[in-house]
């Protein structure tokens, strides 16, 4: 039964990362759109990113949701899609996860204040 | 005198295809022509059928690649240029020729605690169940299932995950999970989650194409998700 409760766990899990992404990929193309108008160089965004706390703690909370739904994406395909399930496919995508998250904020901190 | 051309399944997992050739009739079901060939052609086709008029859920094959039951499906709605191809069920072992083992199929519905779990003994009063009541509308709407595999034949998540419960346990399942004088819902959901169970299902809705009854497993597949996250958050709740 603890199994059947920790994938319940793992699907309500990607839903719910989902259902951010959805709102972060908008606020970021917006974002994007509206930066794009008068040029783009990296002074100005690196300007913008630094102008408050709340630029790097939406893409620290961005790349965490991005990196536990793509985790559990990776698990359903290696499962379905290779028949590869059990301890060595949940270490190998959890290091895949751990790997994204750790890119994903080192390249926030780099444009942080 | 008009012919039908028939391509038949013979043999088990290993096995090829036989040509026959069957008079063509007005009014002719799929069941005819298999039933035809084992009376006149020959007599050692393996194929299964009860009622003939399509409630008991035995005669379903795969119909020109398609699952179907053959009782009710008549060769003018599904012949291709005069020809029919006939094969067991799919997503099945073959025992021979068109009948397929439907053993881990309804081995499936017992995983998914399929069976009603009783609240009252026969000492007490009947249980009053309005039947308009949203639960007793979500059963109903679910339970008309003849338990003939079609479904089951055609999900492609059962040909991903051989322990996949399915969508007719699933939905018999949802069935119980709103019938108010059962006393196990929460262990039913459990036996519904997980790797095995409705959050697998990738919503192909496969199964609502092709049941013959015209139900909707993916429906009720999708209830038993709701309700599962539900329990979730409720923290063992049950339905909020």
């Amino acid at each position: 039964m603890r199994d059947a409760r920790a994938e319940l766990f793992l699907w309500a899990a990607q839903r719910v990362t989902a259902a951010f992404l959805a709102v972060f990929v908008l606020v970021h193309l917006a974002t994007i759109v509206y930066a794009v108008r008068g040029g783009l160089t990296a002074a100005e965004i690196l300007a913008r990113t630094h102008s408050s706390l709340a630029i790097p703690i939406f893409y620290a909370v961005f790349v965490l949701a991005a990196s536990i739904h793509g985790a559990i994406g990776l698990r359903n395909i290696a499962a379905e899609w290779l028949g590869w399930r059990g301890a060595s496919a949940n270490a190998a995508v959890s290091l895949a996860g751990l790997a994204l998250l750790a890119l994903g904020l080192r390249a926030v901190l780099a444009v942080s204040a | 005198m008009e012919t039908l051309k028939v391509e038949v399944w013979r043999g088990g997992a290993e096995g090829a295809y036989q040509r026959f050739e069957v008079p063509r009739r007005e009014s002719q079901t799929v069941l005819d022509v298999v039933t035809y060939i084992q009376r006149f052609v020959d007599s050692t086709l393996a194929y299964r059928f009860a009622c003939r008029v399509g409630m008991c859920g035995s005669c379903a094959m795969t119909v020109n690649g398609v699952p179907r039951w053959t009782c009710r499906t008549h060769v003018d709605k599904v012949a291709r240029e005069g020809s029919l191809t006939l094969a067991p069920l799919a997503n099945m072992p073959v025992v021979r020729d068109l009948v397929a083992d439907m053993r881990e199929f309804f081995d499936k519905w017992g995983r998914a605690r399929g069976q009603f779990s009783p609240t009252r003994t026969r000492h007490q009063e009947f249980a009053k169940v309005d039947p308009r009541t949203p639960e007793r509308r979500e059963a109903d709407a679910a339970i008309e299932c003849i338990g003939c595999g079609v479904c089951y034949a055609a999900c492609d998540v059962v040909k991903w995950n051989r322990e996949y419960l399915g969508p007719a346990a699933l939905n018999r399942a949802w069935t119980l999970q709103n019938d108010v004088r059962d006393g196990a819902r929460h262990e039913r959901l459990d036996a519904v989650s997980g790797d095995a169970g409705c959050h697998s299902c990738h919503t192909h809705m496969s199964c609502t194409e092709f049941c013959p009854k015209h139900l909707s497993p993916t429906r009720s597949i999708a209830g038993l998700k709701r309700e599962s996250l539900w329990s979730l958050l409720h923290a063992r709740g049950g339905k909020p």
